[in-house]
């Protein structure tokens, strides 16, 4: 039977050893087909060089005259525990796509360092990116001892500065080995040139890493690769990413959120008995109970542990083309067997991987590694990273090319699946015996609601309060909605995290359009801000009754201002999750107003939001005579 | 069951099912040896017993009897659409090849001008990366030019099982659906399913054929093994290489680097 088997990818700066280490592994685990041995040999002395152990590895003509490898190469070894396939990734920069290839599909990660040089660029760039794909199971070898005659105080210094490095990042390696890969010291055994060392070899650090388990306790994320139909049946299928799937389970299909249950596991040949259950990892085909529309990119789950769904969400990302990315731009997704347009609405920082620091920028080039802000046109079915990582990873393209790709997290952003109408089908409205109109010509003008949005600071509040008495003087009738008299009563079950404040604003939306409804000018002071929820806001009220005012002062105004203090403890930390500052505002793209804070005084923002009113709203004006008689 | 085949297994349905979601174009090359009627197998799981795009066969009428006997019989078995592309003579080929490598430089030709003919976009193969470390440093998704040469020095990335299936109009793709299988895996893989092979494999007096060519320039290699069984035992022990009995492996340093990198298998 065959043994399990482990893919580990061997990392490092170029020329630390990495891939004499490879050929040094395959020979010490007598792995070298026959004659390689000889052949080695051969070509070293016909180039007049040492014995070269990484030509065991160098498949073409140019890299073994450069000595450098080019492109990531599998290769076979095995030990008494398990079968092993090595994935040599190049250490040079212009060939970090082809070592993320490799470390992507890593189980296990070696990070070659050499004893002389220490930690180099490349070593940290590579220890980012093993941190960055999600990779804990590292073994650093200290390569080329033989270099520092064997010295346990130079290996006790890079040890602590990789140690210090790796922390940095939240990763312990499994251990620090001094090896001397050209001597085959420290890799199938410690000789005595280090007795001073009182761990194990290489291979025995190897051995004592574990397979990671199919993901099968996760929640069920089933992503849909194709439907094919055959003889008047659909079959389903794709790979179930994590989760189990048994037939007779009721599925639900994201984005759109259909639902069916499962009827069969297809086979071909046929399997007696049937299959009835499978599991994460598996590729099955299945077939649905009802003909509700499923296609690719759809994910399939259970109805009560279902993907996030959203369309904006933050990913870390690495880049790879030369073209630098920029903000506002345009990629094409690719989430599991989605597709889909992105713009990149912000880029958040760049990682310096030389001091761990984030940097701002306002571009990332290549080989940089970064946090940004995406945003999609359609919804998109999703998982943070760390719930869900098959689901939780995306690539990038521009055109037909990967550009970059990482890991996602919704830091900040809510599941906007809650805002979508929860099918109550059995509610009948009842139509009122009195008119808009019958309202209007009552009040004097048109039920609205005017929507404030803007930072914690730019003066919403202090601007609702003043616009209420100054329309109620003018006779309109007219009503404030802001944090205090809605998060006492009608809101005093949420807190203060993504879904919470998304599911005050849908409150908040509720009430106001019931206000306008009602007849009322009613004006909401809220930061609201996600423009998913505003454009929600929007949608509840009837077509032209919305009008969203944004309230513009920028943050440093707004601290500088810090009414409440909360900048401040936001700052300290002592308030999580603080607009501005550790979440984010997305201003208003098309708002129907803007009222610039720190250009006029706050009795000319009154006077500006009032003016807009009367001329939008206010019966005395010809323009709503028109609209009114349009009704 | 063996956990480690039915990851294989899944791993290439999938990538077979990719590729028929987004290539029009599509076909496969068999080469009625043991990985590529393993890989026909896999073809049938994947799409519910249909084999839903056409074989093709590069001919040089240099195979064994044995294996165009039973390429003709699992036509029959099987009942898929099976093309035979006729290779260019000998003579055609570039002189400065030694000479098993410009026998085998046919194949290379005579694909290029199948693609020519019919602008496949899309071909899948039955190489391993365990077979030649060339082919170690192959893509799953491989984008070639129309002339079939292969840019080794600029791959597009491969993370997470995103391949590259979108190409400009003068570009074809490669698909590698069994590139993450060994020698062994096939053999494993071919007892469990009971799939059917070309009896070359197994040894007749003190002899038999690890991989099947040419017969101009493919040997028997020095073995016992009659059965399946017996093969998946020499495999576990032995080191001699897979392609020790191809002749154009082994003629000079770069022999097979020429051929791959300007088209071949």
């Amino acid at each position: 039977m065959n043994k399990e088997q482990m893919n580990i990818v061997v990392v490092g700066h170029v020329d630390h050893g990495k891939s004499t280490l490879i050929g040094r592994l395959l020979y010490d685990t007598d792995s070298l087909p026959e004659g390689k041995y000889e052949e080695l040999k051969a070509v070293s002395e016909k180039r007049n060089m040492p014995l070269e152990w990484s030509f065991v590895l160098d498949a073409f003509q140019a890299e073994r005259d450069q000595a450098v490898t080019i492109d990531t190469t599998r290769i076979w070894f095995k030990t008494e525990k398990r079968d092993y396939v090595i994935i040599d990734a190049p250490g040079h920069r212009e060939f970090l796509k082809n070592m993320i290839s490799g470390a992507a599909a890593a189980d296990a990660a070696v990070l070659v360092v050499d004893a002389a040089e220490g930690l180099k660029e490349q070593t940290r760039r590579h220890a980012y990116l093993l941190h960055l794909l999600g990779l804990k199971q590292i073994v650093v070898v200290v390569n080329k001892m033989d270099l520092v005659d064997h010295d346990a105080g130079r290996f006790n210094d890079v040890s602590n500065e990789v140690t210090e490095y790796l922390s940095g990042l939240g990763l312990s390696p499994m251990a620090i080995v001094p090896i001397s890969a050209r001597h085959g010291d420290g890799i199938a055994s410690m000789s005595e040139n280090m007795d001073w060392y009182e761990g194990q070899s290489l291979l025995k650090t190897l051995d004592r890493f574990v397979l990671q388990p199919r993901p099968v306790a996760r929640p069920l994320r089933f992503p849909i690769q194709d439907v094919y139909k055959t003889e008047g049946e659909r079959i389903l299928v794709g790979r179930i990413e994590a989760g189990r799937l048994r037939v007779g389970d009721t599925l639900m299909f994201s984005p759109a959120n259909r639902s069916a249950t499962v009827t069969s596991i297809e086979n071909w040949p046929e399997q007696d008995p049937p299959q009835v259950d499978a599991r994460a990892g598996d590729i099955v085909g299945i077939t649905l109970d009802q003909r509700i529309f499923v296609e690719r990119g759809d994910i399939g789950s259970h109805v009560e542990k279902a993907p996030m769904l959203t369309n904006v969400f933050r990913a870390n990302i690495f880049w790879l083309s030369d073209t630098a990315l920029k903000e506002g731009k345009s990629y094409t997704l690719k989430l599991g067997t989605r597709s889909a347009k992105v713009r990149v609405q912000s880029i958040d920082h760049v990682v310096n991987t030389e001091t761990l620091q984030h940097d701002k920028k306002t571009e990332i080039k290549r080989n940089d590694m970064a946090e940004i802000t995406l945003r999609s046109r359609e919804m998109l079915a999703l998982d943070p990273y760390t719930e869900n990582p098959s689901t939780g990873r995306c690539v990038l393209l521009d055109g037909f090319d990967t550009v970059g790709g990482g890991i996602i997290h919704m830091r900040g952003y809510p599941d906007q699946r809650n805002a979508l109408p929860t099918g109550a089908d059995n509610l009948y409205e009842v139509d009122h015996l009195l008119t808009a109109q019958e309202r209007m010509n009552r009040n004097g003008h048109r039920g609205s609601v005017i929507w404030f949005t803007g930072l914690s600071g730019a003066g919403k509040s202090t601007l609702a309060m003043r616009v209420e008495r100054a329309l109620f003087t003018k006779g309109y009738q007219t009503y404030v909605l802001d944090g205090d008299n809605v998060r006492k009563g009608l809101n005093a079950d949420l807190g203060f995290k993504p879904e919470d404040r998304a599911e005050n604003i849908r409150r908040v939306g509720e009430v106001a359009a019931l206000n306008a409804d009602a007849g009322l000018v009613c004006l909401t002071a809220f930061i609201s801000p996600y423009r998913a929820d505003r454009t929600r806001a929007r949608q509840t009220c009837k077509d032209g009754d919305f009008h969203e005012v944004y309230i513009k002062a920028d943050v440093a105004t707004c601290e500088s201002r810090d009414p409440k203090g909360l900048y401040k403890k936001a700052r300290t930390g002592e308030i999580p999750n603080f607009t501005g500052v550790s979440s984010p505002y997305e201003a208003p793209d098309k708002p129907e107003l803007v009222v610039d804070t720190m250009k006029y005084s706050i009795e000319e923002c009154v006077e500006q939001i009032t003016d807009y009113v009367e001329k939008n709203i206010g019966l005395t004006q010809e323009n709503t005579r028109d609209k009114i008689k349009a009704l | 069951m063996s956990e480690k085949l039915d990851q294989l297994e899944a791993q290439s349905i999938y990538i077979l099912r990719e590729a028929y979601n987004k290539i029009e174009k599509l076909g496969m090359l068999w080469s009625i040896g043991k990985d590529s009627t393993a890989l026909l197998w896999l073809v049938r799981k994947a799409f519910f017993g249909r084999i839903p795009f056409p074989m093709i066969q590069l001919e040089t009428h240099q195979e064994l009897p044995e294996v165009y006997e039973f390429r003709d019989w699992l036509r029959k078995e099987w009942n898929f659409e099976l093309i035979i592309e006729d290779c260019p003579p000998e003579e055609d080929m570039d002189k400065t090849l030694p000479p098993a490598t410009r026998a085998a430089a046919r194949k290379t030709e005579g694909l290029k001008n199948f693609i020519d003919k019919t602008r496949h976009q899309g071909l899948i193969l039955g190489i391993r990366r365990d077979e030649q470390s060339m082919r170690a440093k192959e893509r799953v998704f491989s984008p070639r030019s129309f002339d079939g040469s292969w840019d080794y020095k600029d791959q597009p990335p491969e993370l997470w099982d995103q391949y590259k299936t979108e190409f400009d109009d003068d570009t074809h793709v490669r698909i590698h659906p069994l590139l993450q299988w060994t020698e062994l895996d096939i053999w494993e893989y071919t007892k469990r399913e009971n799939i059917p092979c070309v009896p070359l494999y197994f040894a007749r007096d003190g002899k038999r054929y690890r991989s099947l060519g040419e017969k101009n320039i493919t040997f028997p290699v020095d073995s016992n093994a009659s059965t399946i069984d017996e093969i998946i035992e020499e495999l576990k022990t032995t080191r001699v290489t897979e392609r020790s009995g191809r002749a154009m492996d082994n003629e000079t340093e770069d022999s097979f680097e020429r051929l791959r990198r300007s088209g071949y298998m």
